[in-house]
Parts: C-alpha cells; sequence; structure tokens
C-alpha cells in the first residue's frame, strides 16, 4: 500500500524534493507539499484506491506523511 | 446568572456605552483624518477589554468569543474603525491564549497583556504574497548561542501599526523552510525597527492606520508560539477572523439600515397617510439585513461549539469551507445592505453632513472583500469543495 501512496504523492504532491528520499513519517508539507496539492492527492488517493475519506479525515494532519495516510487507508478498509 | 454570563454582559454592555459615548461622538472625525480612535482604545483599555479573552488563571476576564463577537458588532455600530481595530487585537489575544502550550513564556506576557493591557497587532500579508496567509517569504534566522533569532519582513499593510504595543507576524519557521512551514511570532515594539512605507489614505476603514511597513525584528526564541502556524491558523486565526471580522461589518451594516429607518420614519411624520415608496425599499432592506445576521449569527454559534466541544473538527475541510463561506458571504452582504440604505436615503444618505449619511458605512463596508481578498479564497474553496464531504 505505501508504494501506492507514494506513486500517487510523487504524481501530485508536488514535493521540493523526490518522495523517495523521504521516510514513511517524514512531514510532506515541510517537504513542500502546498494546501491545493494536498487536495489533488486527496482525490488522487480515493481514486487509485477506489474508497472515499470521510470528513472527519479530510485534514491537514492526516496527510502529513505517508504513515498518516496508510492509517487512513487503513480505517476506511484498504488492506494493508 | 454565572459568573460567565456576568463576565460577558460585562463586556458587551461596557463596549456598547464605549461605542455610543466615546467612539460614535468622533466616528466622523476619524474617518475625515484617517486619525486612530484613540478615545476609543483608551476606554476599552480603562475597562480591560483588551484581555477580555485571557483565562481568569492568567488574570483575565476570561469572557467568552460570543461576548467579544458582541462588542466588536456594537462598537462597528458607531464607527467601523474602532470595531475592526478591537476585532483585529482580540483575533492575535485569542492564537496567543489557545495555542500557547501551558507553562510557556506566552503565560507571562499574557498576564502582561492584562496588567499593561497592550495593543497587539498583526503582521500577517507580506509583499510578494499578498493576502496568502498559509505561505511566507521572510524566515526567522538561525538563532545564536544565547538563544536570539531575527526576522525582516516586507509588511504592505499594518493596521494601527503605528500605535501598537506589540506585533503576531508570520514568518518561516527557518530560513530553509518551505513557504508553507510557518510559526508566529509576537514581538514588543522594543525589539522592532518600524520602518513605515509610504502613508494610508485610502478609501475606507481609514481610522484603522494601517500603512505598509519594513518590519524588523530581534527576539529570544521562546517568543515564537509553540504550536506550528498551520494548526494556529486553522483552529483559531482563520475562522476567529472571519467570526470577528464579520460581526463587525454586520454592525457597520445595521446602523446603516438604522439610519435608512429613521429616514423614512421621519418622512412619513411629514406626511402621515400619505404613500411612501422609501418605506417599501425599507421592508426589503430589513430582508437584506436578515441574511446577513443569520449567516454571521451561526457562523460564531458554530464557531462556540466547535471549539469548546469537538475541537478537531475546526481543522476539517467541511469546516473550513463553512467558515471561508462566511467571510465572502458576509463580505459581499453587507456593502450590499449599505448600498440599498442609500437608495431609501436618498441624496440625504449621500451627503456626509447628515444624521441620514451612510457614506462612511458603505465605504468601511467596501474593505471587507479586499481583507484576504475574496477571488483568493472563493480559489481555496473550489479545490476543498472538490473532495469535501457533507458541506
Ligand atoms: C482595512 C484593512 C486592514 C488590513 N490590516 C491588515 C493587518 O493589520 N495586517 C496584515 O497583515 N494585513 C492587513 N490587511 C491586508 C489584507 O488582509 C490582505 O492581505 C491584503 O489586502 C491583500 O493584498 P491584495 O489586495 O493586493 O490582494 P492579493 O491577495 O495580493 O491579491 C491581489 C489581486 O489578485 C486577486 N487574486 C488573488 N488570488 C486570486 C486567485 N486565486 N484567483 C483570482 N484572483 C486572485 C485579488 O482579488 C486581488 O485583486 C488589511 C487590509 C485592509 C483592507
Amino acid at each position: 500500500m505505501k508504494e501506492q501512496i507514494r506513486e500517487v504523492i510523487r504524481e501530485h504532491g508536488r514535493l521540493a524534493v523526490d518522495v523517495d528520499t523521504l521516510a514513511d513519517d517524514a512531514d510532506l508539507y515541510q517537504a513542500g507539499m502546498t494546501s491545493h496539492a494536498s487536495v489533488n492527492v486527496m482525490i488522487a488517493l480515493e481514486d487509485s484506491f477506489d474508497i472515499e475519506f470521510l470528513d472527519s479525515m479530510l485534514k491537514r494532519s492526516v496527510f502529513e506523511s505517508v504513515d498518516s495516510i496508510a492509517a487512513a487507508l487503513t480505517e476506511v478498509g484498504v488492506p494493508a | 446568572m454565572t459568573i460567565t454570563a456576568e463576565v460577558d454582559a460585562a463586556v458587551v454592555g461596557s463596549a456598547r456605552r464605549i461605542a455610543d459615548e466615546v467612539a460614535a461622538p468622533v466616528a466622523e472625525e476619524v474617518d475625515r483624518e484617517a486619525r486612530f480612535p484613540a478615545e476609543a482604545v483608551a476606554a476599552l483599555r480603562e475597562e480591560r477589554a483588551l484581555s477580555a479573552l485571557v483565562p481568569v488563571e492568567l488574570g483575565g476576564a476570561g469572557a467568552s468569543l460570543d461576548a467579544v463577537a458582541g462588542a466588536c458588532f456594537e462598537l462597528g455600530r458607531r464607527c467601523g474603525a474602532s470595531g475592526m481595530v478591537f476585532a483585529m487585537h482580540q483575533i492575535q489575544v485569542a492564537c496567543m491564549v489557545n495555542h500557547r502550550g501551558e507553562g510557556s513564556w506566552f503565560d507571562d506576557y499574557l498576564r502582561e497583556v492584562v496588567a499593561e493591557q497592550r495593543l497587539i497587532a498583526s503582521i500577517t500579508s507580506e509583499v510578494g504574497t499578498g493576502g496568502d496567509m498559509g505561505k511566507s517569504i521572510a524566515a526567522v534566522s538561525e538563532p545564536d548561542a544565547a538563544g536570539t533569532a531575527s526576522f525582516e519582513k516586507q509588511a504592505p499593510t499594518v493596521s494601527y501599526g503605528p500605535h501598537a504595543d506589540a506585533f503576531l507576524t508570520t514568518v518561516r519557521r527557518a530560513p530553509d523552510a518551505e513557504p508553507g512551514d510557518q510559526v508566529a511570532v509576537l514581538t514588543r515594539r522594543e525589539q522592532m525597527e518600524m520602518d513605515q512605507q509610504g502613508t494610508w489614505d485610502p478609501l475606507g476603514m481609514r481610522g484603522t492606520c494601517s500603512p505598509g511597513f519594513v518590519a524588523k525584528a530581534t527576539f529570544p526564541v521562546e517568543q515564537i508560539v509553540p504550536e506550528r502556524f498551520s494548526t494556529i491558523s486553522a483552529e483559531t486565526m482563520t475562522p476567529v477572523s472571519h467570526v470577528l471580522w464579520s460581526q463587525v461589518w454586520l454592525g457597520i451594516a445595521t446602523d446603516a439600515f438604522d439610519r435608512a429607518r429613521a429616514f423614512v420614519k421621519a418622512a412619513a411624520k411629514r406626511k402621515p397617510g400619505e404613500p411612501l415608496p422609501a418605506a417599501i425599499r425599507l421592508s426589503e432592506l430589513m430582508s437584506q439585513l436578515s441574511l446577513l445576521r443569520a449567516e454571521v449569527g451561526l457562523a460564531l454559534r458554530e464557531y462556540c461549539e466547535l471549539h469548546a466541544n469537538d475541537r478537531a473538527r475546526l481543522s476539517e475541510m467541511a469546516t473550513i469551507l463553512r467558515f471561508n463561506n462566511l467571510k465572502i458571504a458576509a463580505s459581499e452582504q453587507a456593502p450590499t445592505v449599505c448600498q440599498e440604505a442609500l437608495g431609501v436615503c436618498g441624496i440625504v444618505g449621500y451627503k456626509n453632513d447628515t444624521p441620514f449619511s451612510v457614506g462612511r458605512h458603505l465605504r468601511d463596508s467596501m474593505s471587507a472583500r479586499l481583507m484576504v481578498a475574496n477571488e483568493r479564497i472563493h480559489a481555496t474553496d473550489a479545490s476543498l469543495l472538490l473532495i469535501a464531504k457533507e458541506v
């Protein structure tokens, strides 16, 4: 699952660095992801994993790192 | 009454008295001369209103945001600039109260706000990023061995910059931090060099005295608000700004409506029983005003409820959308009400020296759409609407 998350971030996160240089718990916003880019990441994740996030998950802190995104995906039923 | 209800009633009551007795008599002069409403601010200090939101354990009144919102409305009704200065100060206090991390330097600073009734201004916008509060160019320098750091920020608009005791400034966390990786720093005037750029001769909100500055500061790093700015912004600065600003705009629009009503009543007295077209327009105006009042009141209640019981929801995109929409809706509706009030009063509303003048109201309320450009907020909302569910 984490490789698929990284793929989405690579395509839509517009990071200042290559996502592969970041640890799973690294802060994506500190790596340059803007709020606007984070919305594109969310939309692409919904599409790629064929799920819908809940409103309670749609906040900055949930999309802060690969780890926190993985936790949210697990919560909506994506197998680890 | 409970103690909080008593405190809240006192905050609103004293603001109403100051609005009527102190702000109203000089509102025209403040506007004409674009001068700071010093009398109103002095009276608010005397009532210790500048620390209304500081919790009781730090010596403050511990008033609710509801009460401060009521005070903003009362002041805005008599003098838009006084209301806006009060609102902006309270926003800075709320950010420190909510995000100080207990036991930090900010506990002591807030005690000082209580004791000395410090007036705090805001430096969020920046030359180069405009109204995009979520990005900074200026950065905190690498602290020296003694823990002293500095910044230099080009600020296009700093309300009451020449009169404030301290400033809450957004900057990048470090020289190599990304534009969105921000912190807020509280610095005292003595720690700053404020180099004014140009003058302040705007269309409205003239008494806010908001010229540009190059702001330089040197400060101990403990003066950086502990929580990062993205959290401060989502949970407090953005929603509280929108809630309190919109109360000021509602106050301005309400007074414009009251003046239109006084005009119609006077006309009805002169010709009792005769048809009065302006009376119909006044009735239409009332429904416009109620829409504004409903939106502003609903958002205030929602913020107070979430802040008290479900703070995590303040960061959800669906919530952010609603508080952004409050700003857009109120900033468009308030000038609409003022303009319609002008339509009711006609030439005596257009003249600046009658009891029915609404020119100042119209000009003041037109600043609303620029205080973080509505176009910019629409762009944010357009993106959030693509992903949020229940809005
Ligand atoms: C009365 C008053 C008091 C103020 N006090 C303070 C203060 O104390 N401290 C402080 O920091 N700031 C203050 N400001 C500044 C204010 O909050 C804004 O940051 C500032 O007005 C933004 O500058 P700008 O109008 O050039 O807008 P910008 O945000 O720089 O935008 C420039 C133009 O581009 C348009 N635009 C921007 N983004 C988009 C988009 N995405 N899509 C389409 N169009 C877009 C805008 O509509 C605008 O016309 C104050 C402003 C006013 C009016």
